[in-house]
């Protein structure tokens, strides 16, 4: 099905180029069939490039090796989930993932909105469609994915043994989606500029894709961070690595941006830093998707070898020259129809944390293109670690938190010194409370900024609660509904603001999670022997027991070796649980090492021993020596190479396995000592849960609200309207 | 086989793509709809901003005086776009608010 896929492509590409001219030409002509078949063409790329993805997916599952894709990222000995999964870790099954979520995203964008936003839609349509042309031009003329491997070879490279792993695999189609939703507002702000249909419907109409790829994104970020701490093998969830900066950047700008367009579609005001807000997150989004293809974050060097870096740099200049020069050119349509009435209110306090966000994001900018700039300029690649990025991120997330505290509180346009002594003096105080507490009992003050922190995010939570409260004793009043109903009713209600309130509480306890299992974090490397035991953060570590173990691949080839460590955790003598950490083994396809130690010049991966809890996790890596075991290696290989010809390939593997279950039983029966990385850190689970309510809080902002709960209302304001109308 | 698929899918587009074309000006929604969805949706929005300043008002953090001059002005708002939404029900010669 090679010529399938291929043509499939081709004919997206030219779906794609015919959608783009067919939107502009109805739309500058008025004939609004053109646009209808404009429209009609973005549904017919998602079908198109859906078919190919298809094809693709099933030649993994297949492990159908004529597919040179397929050979290079899958193997018969990759697990199924794994193999179905593989293709995304591949260049070519990125791009072509990215495109065709373009186009299922675009399509539903522009199914449910076809009746509105009829004049900026045609040229929304035309650059998305642009966006669209460009990845399928990259799938077709510089990294297709359906290239024939001839003569087949029997067996595949493998999946990346680090990208094994649930929430790898789900982390990609999650960032993709929040770029290419990006994308959707991106495309209707180029549109509104084109059109000067500059006031807030354009907003109005994107507002629900908008959260969904911030939402999307957020959820990307997370997985990452997660996959990081439990796969990675050094124990922590965030590194500043540039991969996690790009996906991290247009999301502080989207959230920036969600707070922003509020005080358009209240105000009429904002309208330039709207549209440069968004115009930033979809360039942003791309240079995601840059930074990851190009290769630049190897080296400078690196980016002028990649096939896909130049076409990316064009497409990224165009862009911003693009919107640069439209935002210039309406200046007069963008001017704001209303002036800030004061700065204590909800508008200046949403402006604030637009410069602290996009000050954020700037910071990683910087701490990201740093090391590029350094190289470009002096021929040496210095770069800022973490300690940087967390010397500049850090009061500038103590400022977030304080704001998201203080927005829920103060009312749009004015607020007076009275409404806010009644709104923030009890959370304050409970603020304040909070940190005697921690910084007398627990020893919170040796960090001041983690101090800080654990306040504010109380100060957060208390801000909410009584939002809640207050607007559940209004319903009561207005209703007489029992509290439970009144709360459920309060939020079905006001969906956006309570939905807004929720992803504030969860990003406050996910700030008290960073900051307390940044600052209060024990670790130790440490080797120790079969029943040695060594301390961290006030825990006894004992190593009870090695493990070795052969793993077998669902066809019945070996697939990895496993050499790991059973740790008892104690405090105080009495036991806490057990902790099961091991090194995982992949082996390598190299024609030149024996057939014994390819297994140990592989890849190899860390399974992380985990005990998570609400109050600290305790977490663990091994490092298994296996200098030890070269000798028998070295004579394994030295044996099958000897016994080559005489062993028919069954007989060569059988022996095989039983060669490395023996050197997985020495190495379990008598086991040399093991390196292991211990951390006691607390609260790190919160930092998941936090993330959960975010997501949780976005879910009932986006969702629709119920069709019969604005009829009451919607009649009690018509009456109203019509009396005045009456009187007018 | 691959080239027969190749054709078909091929086939399909060309239907779904140019049958707006084909079908010429019975296939063009009337103007007035797109327009009728924008103003409801602005209607919406303003019925949304004027919950949500009541429940500021009634949770303390607006002065009656504040809340008062806000809500007339969303509230004359709300009458202009219910006046233009009657007027297009009128020119399509159907009700305007079917709420």
């Amino acid at each position: 099905m090679l010529i399938a896929g291929r043509a499939c492509l081709i004919l997206a590409l030219v779906i794609a180029l015919y959608g783009i001219g067919a939107s502009l030409y109805g739309a500058s002509s008025g004939r609004r069939e053109w646009v209808a078949s404009g429209r009609r063409a973005v549904y017919a790329l998602a079908g198109v490039l859906v078919l190919a993805f298809a094809i693709l997916e099933a030649a993994f599952l297949r492990s159908d090796f004529s597919f040179t894709l397929v050979a290079g990222h899958s193997s018969t000995t990759t697990p199924t989930f794994y193999r179905a999964t593989a293709v995304l870790s591949s260049q070519e099954g990125s791009l072509l993932l990215w495109v065709v979520l373009l186009g299922l995203w675009s399509s539903l964008l522009l199914f449910l909105t076809r009746r509105r936003a009829r004049e900026v839609a045609p040229y929304a349509t035309a650059v998305l469609m642009g966006f669209a042309a460009f990845f399928c031009s990259l799938l077709v003329f510089l990294e297709s994915p359906f290239v024939l491997s001839s003569p087949a070879p029997a067996e595949g490279v493998g999946l990346n043994p680090l990208l094994r792993h649930p929430s790898m695999m789900i982390h990609p189609p999650m960032l993709y989606s929040g770029y290419t939703l990006f994308a959707v507002p991106f495309a209707f702000a180029i549109g509104a500029l084109i059109t000067r249909r500059l006031d807030a419907s354009w907003i109005r109409v994107t507002r629900p894709f908008t959260l969904a790829a911030w939402g999307f994104l957020g959820i990307g970020v997370i997985l990452g961070a997660r996959w990081s701490y439990t796969e990675l093998g050094w124990g922590g969830y965030w590194a500043w690595d540039p991969v996690e900066n790009a996906s991290l950047m247009p999301w502080l700008t989207g959230t920036a941006f969600l707070h922003s367009m509020m005080i358009q579609e209240k105000r009429g005001m904002l309208k330039t830093w709207n549209v440069s807000l968004i115009l930033a997150t979809g360039v942003l989004a791309i240079l995601g998707t840059f930074l990851v293809r190009s290769g630049i974050l190897q080296s400078i060097h690196a980016f002028g070898a990649s096939t896909l870096g130049i076409p990316f740099l064009v497409l990224i200049v165009v862009m911003i020259a693009g919107s640069v020069g439209l935002v210039v050119s309406r200046a007069s349509e963008l001017r704001s129809e209303h002036r800030l009435d004061s700065l204590l209110s909800r508008e200046a306090m949403f402006l604030l944390n637009n410069l602290v966000l996009v000050g954020m994001c700037f910071v990683i900018f910087w701490g990201t293109f740093f090391p590029l700039i350094s190289e470009a300029i002096t021929g040496t690649k210095a770069s800022v670690g973490p300690p940087w990025f967390n010397r500049v991120i850090v009061p500038l997330a103590l400022a977030l938190v304080l704001l998201s505290g203080i927005g829920p509180a103060i009312a749009w346009r004015r607020a007076t010194v009275a409404n806010l002594r009644r709104n923030l003096l009890k959370p304050a105080l409970v603020a304040v409370a909070v940190a005697a507490a921690l910084g007398a009992f627990a020893g919170a003050a040796e960090s001041p900024a983690a101090l800080a922190m654990f306040a504010l995010s109380a100060f957060v939570l208390a801000v909410v609660t009584q939002e809640l409260w207050r607007g559940v004793r209004v319903r009561r009043t207005m209703s007489g509904e029992a509290v439970p109903r009144a709360l459920v009713s309060l939020v079905r209600r006001n969906r956006r603001r309570y939905g807004g309130y929720l992803v504030h509480v969860g990003v406050a306890v996910l700030f008290a999670g960073v900051a307390a299992s940044s600052a209060f974090q024990t670790a130790r490397d440490v080797e120790l022997q079969v029943g040695q035991s060594t301390r961290v953060g006030g825990y006894d570590v004992k190593y009870a027991r090695a493990t070795g173990e052969l793993q077998p691949a669902p066809n019945g080839r070996l697939e990895k070796i496993d050499f790991g460590a059973e740790l008892q955790i104690s405090r105080d003598g009495s036991p806490q649980g057990t902790l099961v950490t091991k090194r995982s083994f992949f082996p390598t396809s190299d024609p030149n090492l024996g057939p014994v130690s390819r297994f140990f010049e592989g890849e190899a991966t860390s399974e992380v021993g985990l005990q998570a809890g609400l109050r600290r996790d305790m977490w663990s890596a091994v490092s298994p020596s296996v200098a030890d075991l070269r000798p028998q290696i070295a004579e394994g290989d030295r044996v099958f190479t000897d016994a080559a010809g005489a062993l028919s390939p069954e007989q060569r593997d059988g022996a095989l396995a039983q060669a490395l279950d023996g050197l997985t039983r020495s190495y379990a029966g008598d086991p040399p000592p093991a390196t292991f990385r211990l951390i006691a850190s607390p609260l790190v689970s919160w930092i998941w849960v936090g993330a959960i309510v975010v997501f949780l809080g976005g879910l009932v902002a986006i969702w629709p609200a119920p069709r019969t709960a604005p009829r009451p209302a919607a009649a009690a304001y018509a009456a109203r309207v019509a009396r005045e109308l009456g009187r007018a | 086989m691959e080239l027969l698929v190749v054709l078909v899918v091929v086939a399909l587009v060309v239907l779904v793509v140019s049958a707006p074309l084909r079908s010429g000006s019975a296939f063009v929604e009337a103007q007035e709809s797109a327009e009728r969805a924008d103003l409801e949706a602005a209607r919406d929005a303003k019925y949304r901003e004027i919950r949500e300043l009541e429940l500021d008002f009634r949770t303390g953090k607006l002065s009656e005086e504040d809340f008062r001059a806000q809500d007339r002005a969303l509230r004359a708002d709300a009458v202009e776009l219910l006046r233009r939404l009657d007027a297009l029900g009128e020119s399509e010669g159907k009700p305007s608010n079917r709420r």
